[in-house]
């Protein structure tokens, strides 16, 4: 039985041209964790992210998913249980429909074809674009790439959900409805992103990574209150922990605006 | 607008027509695909002096096109602009080819002239026969279809990569004529050079792409098999099209109809 956990021990990677980019990274999140990923541009986040699913492979240092540590034998397995959203939907869409696409991933997995069927439509009905399911990708909004982007890994089932800046280039209604979304997912999720606001809502743990190492990592109510270590990953205290300019009200708590 | 992004939103144009719901668009993209090719192989088949047999044979993309409910002039725009290619391999006959074959009151026509013109006749004909078909059938059905009749895997694969990402290097190609339009003065910045930055970036932001896809591809199981649900149905209504058309195609092939139509009217006459 998968426990949904993820564990890296001392993770190095090095990419061939010579850039270390991770540098001994260690944590481990347990079943239904919801963990944020934080760090400036460069600290290797998405490198890390690249790694979960056995994209790519660690240099040196381990990582067990679930019951079963990266092997070349269980990537497979891996692949299933990791589902990945990447940044930039149009990498993510590369087939000739909605419906295709989120039908790509379990027709790999040699799903038969009316289970696949009610896969797609499962997940794109919980994404709410069950209706888009006829078009082209790149005829779509950036809101509904991203859902439809989620629906496509969804469609497989995963126990664990990573994704790399979800809420990137999100209008703010597509944005909510993003994180409302998220909410309402019980994987083990891990979000790479800068949207500290959506972290607040989202995550009740965080890792700093600088320089591909974690330095920090702990409830995401005590780090993003932590100015100077925040300030030292190039990134600022989230606006809902800041005193509101309008009526000075006190950080952190319910402001009900009129 | 650029004269780049007119074409884009032109190219979208297509899918659009094929997401119609006409008696030809539900037909089985099979169907329609082998009687294209049928059509197209006819009309090649041809001698090169050949123009009144052809004729008749535009009734076929007219046929798509009416039933199809397609825009002729869009159809004869997308024409027209791949017709260069047409005039550059004929345009040598006439002068190659000076023997005369037919006198008009007085007017000499040499060989070249005709062969020509069948060229161009041809090029009307089978290219108006692939747009159309394209128009009433979308371009993934058809690469879909070209796999199922057994063409390389490889092949289909390309065209339909080709297809998605045409989509976004335009854009992105756009993106970075305008980035670029904006901070031209004086045509200074239009240069050869920076065209080739361009051009070079573009490359390498495409590799960057390529690499990321197939990332996405490989997270989600891909091993060099794309597999597509799709329920295609070849029926009675496809066997009847295909038959009917083709028919009609070995009709026109063996029988003259000008000559035929012209010389019954003038035994009438007579």
């Amino acid at each position: 039985m998968s426990h949904h956990i993820v564990e890296a021990q001392d993770l190095h990677f090095t990419y061939p041209d010579g850039t270390q980019v991770l540098q001994g990274i260690s944590f481990r999140i347990t079943h239904g964790e919801s963990v944020a990923i934080v760090g400036a541009n460069g600290a290797g986040k998405s490198t890390l992210l690249l790694h979960l699913n056995g994209y790519l492979t660690a240099t040196s240092g381990g990582l067990r998913i679930g019951d079963s540590p990266m092997t070349p034998e269980n990537l497979k397995h891996v692949r299933r249980a990791v589902g990945l959203v990447f940044q930039d939907p149009d990498d993510q869409l590369f087939m000739p429909t909605v419906f295709d696409d989120v039908a790509f991933g379990p027709l790999n997995l040699g799903l038969p074809e009316a289970e696949v069927q009610d896969k797609v439509k499962e997940a794109l009905e919980t994404v709410g674009a069950w209706h888009l399911h006829d078009r082209p990708p790149y005829r779509l909004s950036g809101g509904e790439k991203r859902a439809v982007a989620i629906a496509t890994v969804l469609s497989m089932s995963p126990d664990i959900l990573v994704m790399d800046e979800p809420s990137s280039n999100l209008d703010p209604r597509s944005r909510r409805g993003l994180i409302n979304l998220l909410k309402g997912f019980t994987h083990t999720k891990i979000i790479a992103t800068h949207d500290l606001d959506m972290v607040m809502d989202l995550c009740h743990r965080t890792l700093v990574i600088r320089e591909g190492g974690i330095i920090a990592d702990g409830p995401t109510a005590e780090i993003m209150r932590n100015e100077e270590l925040l300030a030292s990953s190039n990134l600022e205290m989230p606006l809902s922990l800041r005193t509101c300019p309008a009526c000075g009200e006190t950080p952190g708590l319910v402001s009900t605006h009129r | 607008m650029g004269k780049l992004e007119k074409h884009f939103y032109d190219i979208g144009l297509l899918d659009t027509l094929a997401g119609q719901d006409t008696a030809v668009h539900r037909l089985d993209p099979r169907a329609k695909l082998i009687t294209t090719m049928v059509f197209i192989v006819t009309v090649l088949s041809f001698g090169k002096y050949v123009i009144s047999a052809l004729v008749p044979f535009v009734i076929y993309p007219l046929f798509l096109l009416t039933a199809g409910n397609l825009p002729p002039g869009y159809i004869l725009k997308k024409i027209l602009l791949v017709s260069p290619f047409a005039v550059m391999v004929g345009i040598f006959n006439p002068m190659l080819d000076q023997n005369t074959l037919l006198t008009i009151g007085g007017l000499s026509v040499s060989g070249g002239w005709i062969s020509f013109t069948s060229i161009l006749l041809r090029f009307f004909l089978t290219v108006g026969a692939a747009m159309t078909l394209l128009a009433v059938t979308g371009f993934h059905a058809v690469c879909m279809s070209l796999e199922k009749l057994g063409a390389p895997r490889f092949f289909a694969l390309q065209l339909l990569f080709l297809y998605r990402y045409l989509f976004v290097l335009v854009d992105e190609a756009v993106r970075m004529v305008r980035a670029r339009s904006v901070r031209v003065f004086n045509g200074r910045g239009m240069g050869v050079a920076v065209y080739g930055s361009l051009l070079g970036h573009l490359l390498l932001r495409t590799l960057d792409r390529a690499q990321r896809i197939h990332s996405a591809m490989w997270c989600r199981g891909f091993d060099g098999n794309i597999r597509i649900l799709k329920p295609l149905s070849f029926g009675r209504t496809e066997y009847v099209f295909m038959a009917a058309w083709i028919l009609a195609f070995i009709v026109l092939r063996l029988a003259n109809f000008p000559v035929w139509l012209g010389s019954t009217v003038a035994g009438i006459m007579g």
